[in-house]
């Protein structure tokens, strides 16, 4: 019963890393380029839930949407303000402008709202629904079921609109797709919305639950890549498949070996995967 | 240039005299100390991640391998400190081997994230080993049993050992860049498939690199162990100790050979004067100014306040100059 317990669990946390690894996968698949800031991309989602909780007493609903649109709203000015210059520069600029970003984000939010852990104060999700024996928190269980919704759906508007074919048409080739008339800037512009987007509702959708600091994008952009290398790069439903199989990972490894290698487990995963299969397990090489 | 090259090894030979005069003489002799050593650190880094283009962003796992090793070998066996750090160089070599042999087949991005991946997963590991001092880190001998421990009160000993592997260090880097590694490790990072191409063994170069840079970082690392006495999970092995090393090197100019000494130049008297002003509080303030900097290096002179310098500031000097004449 316990192991029933812990791979939903494990699974319904998975969905939330494919959420907002999905982000990272359509940026690097369509630009191949890594975002080191990914991470603080989710931990800002958490302090804008925050923020909107302690300050309007505002609902789920409410602060899970404020946080995808301000993200949104921070992807698409980071992409005109830095990584359009530095996208066809040296490797070391590309490298260096989102990792400074990373940092610059990570101590701002720690002098904002200092480095210690936080909770969501008083909201209306909570208590537990009994399945069959296996005791679910709602909040958790609201996450992930969100959280696998919004990756489906950001599959489906890759794959199924005209929005999402310009998208994947730029992805495949940059000056083609600017002969078919689609402008290559505004869909990467979009590309940087929607993926910070997702990692910013994603941060909401573990705020109800979690407690935070301003520390903790470090760890959800490691586990960012470990999904996306473990996915295949660009490759949405390879990100949920992986997200899924890492928080299944991580929860049996914390409960297993003790709580701090739950992390260990994964980015050891990680470095068994560039040896083996660096296309990651879907890819081809 | 013979006449620039004599000045600022004069001065750096003098700075402990110099200073010696002043009101904060020990303060000042101590911040010149720690100036060579983040020169040291960031001139390792740069033979990787400015000369042959490969973008560690997680270095720090060299660095505390030269920090905890010989802490270690004096916490288990009472030995002198100096004689972990050739074990700090093996141990850092071993995990170079083990992140470079696998993502050197793959280009870019891939070095870049194992690097910071394997980073972690360290700290983490030692952040919980109880033989390493688990979180709260372990400490080097408290007094000297004999000089071979290198304990002494004033930084200045300090500034000159420190100098001597500086020196050592720039004299290696200077040799490679007028090698054949050099060239290659140029050639790589300017176009990889193009080096490729033209014959160049570049898994091996990269590798080669990597195990050079791992080295003098370890050596880093152990100098830092060996004046402080004390390294934790955080000192040794964070990000923030990576962070360091590459800023340092990209301020002044990631692949020049006086770059990271420009850049420590300016960032340690900076570091030092934001947690005297601001306290405790100082050091999450040099961050977010950390992060400011590299992004902006980034965004609008990747090439550092060197290149800056030559691009932009020179030109306009020497036509001013050239007018000046004219009129």
């Amino acid at each position: 019963m316990i192991l029933l317990q812990l791979i939903v669990g494990g699974l319904l946390i998975g969905a939330v890393y494919a959420l907002f690894s999905s982000g990272l996968t359509l940026i690097w698949g369509m630009m191949n380029f890594i975002n080191f800031a990914h991470g603080e991309f989710v931990m800002l989602g958490m302090y804008v839930a925050f923020v909107i909780v302690v300050g309007l007493g505002a609902g789920p609903g409410v602060f899970g949407l404020a946080a995808a649109l301000a993200l949104f709203l921070l992807g698409v000015a980071v992409y005109f303000a830095l990584i359009r210059h530095v996208m066809r520069g040296p490797m070391l600029a590309q490298i260096l402008s989102t990792f400074g970003l990373a940092l610059l984000l990570r101590y701002a939010a720690f002098w904002i709202f200092s480095p210690n852990f936080v909770t969501l104060p008083q909201h209306a999700l909570t208590g537990t629904i009994n399945v069959g024996g296996i005791l679910l928190g709602v909040p958790q269980l609201v996450a992930g079921a969100v959280a696998a919704a919004l990756t489906i759906a950001m599959h489906l508007l890759l794959t199924r609109t005209a929005v999402g074919s310009q998208l994947l048409a730029v992805a495949e080739d940059r000056d083609a797709a600017m002969l078919m008339g689609i402008r290559p800037d505004r869909m990467q512009a979009l590309a940087w919305g929607l993926a910070a987007g997702s990692a910013g509702i994603a941060g909401a959708l573990m705020a109800i639950s979690f407690p935070f600091s301003p520390a903790v994008g470090e760890t959800f952009a490691l586990t960012a890549f470990v999904v996306v290398t473990l996915g295949g790069f660009g490759s949405v439903p390879g990100a949920l498949l992986a997200g899924l199989m890492v928080g299944l990972i991580q929860a049996l490894s914390a409960y297993y070996f003790g709580p701090i290698y739950k992390d260990v487990v994964v980015y050891g995963l990680f470095v068994a995967l560039l040896w083996l299969r660096p296309q990651g397990l879907l890819g081809t090489a | 240039m013979r006449w620039g090259w004599l000045a600022l090894a004069a001065a750096l030979l003098l700075y402990p005299w110099l200073v010696a005069g002043s009101a904060s003489a020990a303060f000042l002799q101590d911040m010149g100390a720690l100036a060579l050593l983040a020169a040291v650190g960031a001139s390792a880094w740069n033979i990787l991640g400015g000369y042959a283009g490969q973008v560690s962003v997680g270095h720090a796992m060299f660095f505390g391998a030269g920090a905890y090793l010989p802490l270690l070998v004096y916490q288990h066996w009472q030995l002198p400190p100096l004689l972990g750090v050739p074990a700090g160089v093996a141990a850092s070599l071993l995990i170079a081997l083990l992140i470079g042999f696998p993502t050197f087949r793959l280009r870019g991005h891939y070095f870049s994230m194992a690097t910071i991946a394997v980073a972690e997963l360290i700290r983490i590991v030692v952040g919980d080993w109880d033989l390493a001092g688990a979180a709260i880190g372990i400490m080097g001998p408290a007094t000297p049993r004999g000089w071979w421990d290198l304990i002494f009160r004033s930084a200045v000993p300090y500034y000159y050992i420190f100098l001597t592997v500086l020196a050592l260090l720039l004299l290696v880097t200077w040799q490679m860049q007028r090698s054949r590694l050099g060239y290659y490790l140029r050639a790589i990072r300017s176009d990889e498939r193009a080096a490729r191409s033209l014959g160049v063994p570049v898994r091996r170069y990269k590798l080669y690199a990597l195990m050079l840079s791992a080295t003098f970082t370890s050596l880093a690392g152990s100098l830092y162990a060996l004046k402080t006495g004390f390294v934790d999970p955080d000192s040794g092995l964070g990000i923030l100790v990576s962070v360091q090393l590459i800023i340092t090197a990209a301020l002044g100019g990631a692949g020049t050979l006086l770059g990271p000494l420009l850049g420590a130049a300016i960032l340690i008297p900076l570091q030092t004067a934001t947690n005297t002003w601001f306290g405790g509080s100082g050091s999450g303030l040099t961050y977010i100014i950390y992060g400011a900097i590299i992004v902006l290096i980034a965004r609008f002179e990747p090439g550092g306040l060197l290149e800056l310098w030559h691009h932009r500031v020179a030109p306009r000097l020497n036509k001013r100059r050239e007018g000046r004449r004219a009129a």
